[in-house]
């Protein structure tokens, strides 16, 4: 953690930028051209366009189903994985502090989990449908499940982890079995805890897209297979993009949130 | 120095296993009340193992194990640990690592907060309650381990090679440290160390350990005059102790 000179600072970004710059004005002039698989795929300023409108709306009477939607559906989307994100974490955490700290809950619990995660969530669509319909919960219950496994199995080995002798001194000053697991288990695992939920909000927004797409009529994944089959190439991308930004924002968040419970970590790591 | 603080007779501890180890055979060992007692011994001997027996932390295969009159089943309070690389929770500040016992044993905050500046102050912290473990020396953090368990006001104190692994320099200053708090508090010790000059200078008894099986070879009486200090080191009586211990030491 080297505190970066702003000029250095400066030719990191030049550097990191060089890549998607060239790229973009490649991507424009080849559609310029018409060099893009017979106008399939349509250019930067074209997928800005018809994000604006997706954005902004159109104006005026439109026929554009799209225009105007793009804030409504990122909250759908946003919803879902907020909901299902945070089952994930309040089923997850306290069970892989347990899984890791009881013998007896390993045991009964650890097997079952090892056997159901080899089942990608993807084949859990059809099942999710059959169950919930094509309703909300369908969509959450995906998500909760893809990111519950690496949140569940993180925390465990955080938790197994955890310095002998911290449990001892906690012990010997009296603490019992709750208290040693929400003030010295628990803060102990956190680091590995945040690996998980990192990894589990990547999987959170896979899941919500592949369950919109398939089984729910809203949201940035139902947008995205929708403007697929009316060729509207413009609004797929304009979509990904808007996917990616805010999965990327998420981990911010997430990373924002880790670096204040865990301060006492960074500062080891001088 | 009437009542016995620790009564052991007989015990032995056998880690199982296809070979199994026989850690300690056949120890008897009475520490009275208010006694500072050094477990002086070569790497092997099995004094941390009976310091964890004492706490609690393993359970014996063999023999009774009395302190203060009670079976040791499981740790607890009563019996105070210093571990030797401190074990304070890197995510508490030196405050909290230092209420952590009074307040998960749910003693109301008026009761310790007190106690604890005072026990702040007496190890020379109270300006460092805000500071992370990790910003602390070796020394402080030790200082802090000892701050933790002085608040519980334990009858016993168990310390394990608290200062083996700190630079000779603070080793005496924490040594000089120890003297003082035992000398204000006059606790039961029980002090695990290698180091023969520290057992000398601190201990009242020094009791040295033999390996392989470990058991209490020989109880030596220090009859150095209390208080001490760090000038006992070069006191021609001291020499002469330490002489007899090697000697000893070296016998067996």
């Amino acid at each position: 953690m080297t505190k970066l000179s702003s000029g250095q600072r400066g030719k990191r970004m030049v550097l990191a930028l060089v890549l998607p710059v060239v790229f973009l004005i490649a991507w424009e002039v080849l559609g310029r051209f018409n060099l893009l698989v017979d106008g399939l795929i349509p250019t930067p300023t074209a997928v800005l366009q018809a994000w604006w409108v997706w954005i902004a709306g159109a104006g005026g009477l439109s026929l554009n189903p799209y225009s105007g939607t793009w804030a409504i559906n990122l909250w759908y989307s946003l919803e879902r994985v907020g909901q299902g994100y945070l089952l994930a974490i309040v089923l997850g955490v306290p069970l892989g502090v347990l899984i890791g700290w009881s013998r007896i809950a390993a045991q009964m619990v650890d097997p079952s989990i090892q056997w159901l995660r080899p089942i990608p969530i993807t084949a859990w669509l059809p099942f999710s449908i059959a169950l919930f319909g094509i309703k909300d919960f369908g969509a959450i219950f995906l998500i909760a499940l893809g990111a519950f496994y690496p949140i569940v199995v993180n925390t465990t080995q955080g938790a197994r982890d955890v310095d002998k002798n911290l449990v001892r001194a906690a012990r010997m000053m009296g603490a019992g079995g709750g208290a040693l697991l929400r003030r010295v288990i628990l803060p102990a695992a956190l680091p590995s805890v945040f690996t998980g939920l990192r990894i589990g909000l990547g999987i959170a927004w896979t899941a919500v897209i592949v369950a919109e797409m398939v089984a729910v009529k809203s949201g940035l994944g139902y947008v995205l297979w929708d403007a697929y089959y009316v060729g509207r190439m413009d609004v797929v991308i304009a979509d990904m993009i808007s996917i990616g930004l805010m999965g990327y924002l998420s981990d911010r968040l997430i990373v924002l949130i880790e670096n204040r419970a865990l301060t006492w970590r960074r500062l080891q790591s001088y | 120095m009437t009542t016995d603080a620790i009564q052991i007779a007989g015990v032995d501890k056998v880690y199982p296993g296809a070979n199994p180890v026989t850690a300690l055979q056949g120890i008897d060992l009475d520490i009275a009340d208010g006694e500072f007692a050094a477990l002086l011994g070569p790497s092997g001997c099995g004094k941390s193992t009976l310091l964890n027996l004492l706490a609690g932390f393993e359970a014996t295969t063999a023999g009774d194990l009395k302190v203060y009159g009670a079976p040791v089943t499981r740790p607890g309070p009563d019996r105070a640990v210093v571990f030797q690389e401190a074990a304070l929770f890197p995510w508490l500040n030196v405050w909290e690592n230092v209420v952590f016992g009074p307040k998960v044993q749910g003693v109301p905050a008026d009761q310790y907060e007190t106690k604890a500046r005072e026990t702040l102050k007496l190890v020379g912290l109270e300006n460092f309650s805000e500071h992370l473990p990790v910003q602390l020396s070796g020394g402080m953090r030790q200082r802090v381990g000892i701050a933790r368990v002085l608040v519980m006001e334990p009858k016993l104190l168990l310390m394990d090679e608290p200062f083996g692994a700190l630079d000779a320099q603070t080793r005496l200053t924490m040594q000089q440290l120890l003297l003082e708090v035992w000398q204000a508090l006059k606790k039961t010790v029980v002090f695990v160390t290698h180091d023969i000059d520290e057992a000398i200078l601190l201990a009242d008894t020094i009791y040295v350990m033999s390996a392989r099986p470990g058991r209490i070879a020989t109880r030596i009486p220090v009859d150095l005059p209390r208080p001490r200090t760090l000038d006992t080191l070069t006191d021609a009586h001291f020499n002469e102790m330490k002489k007899r211990i090697m000697h000893e030491m070296r016998g067996h």
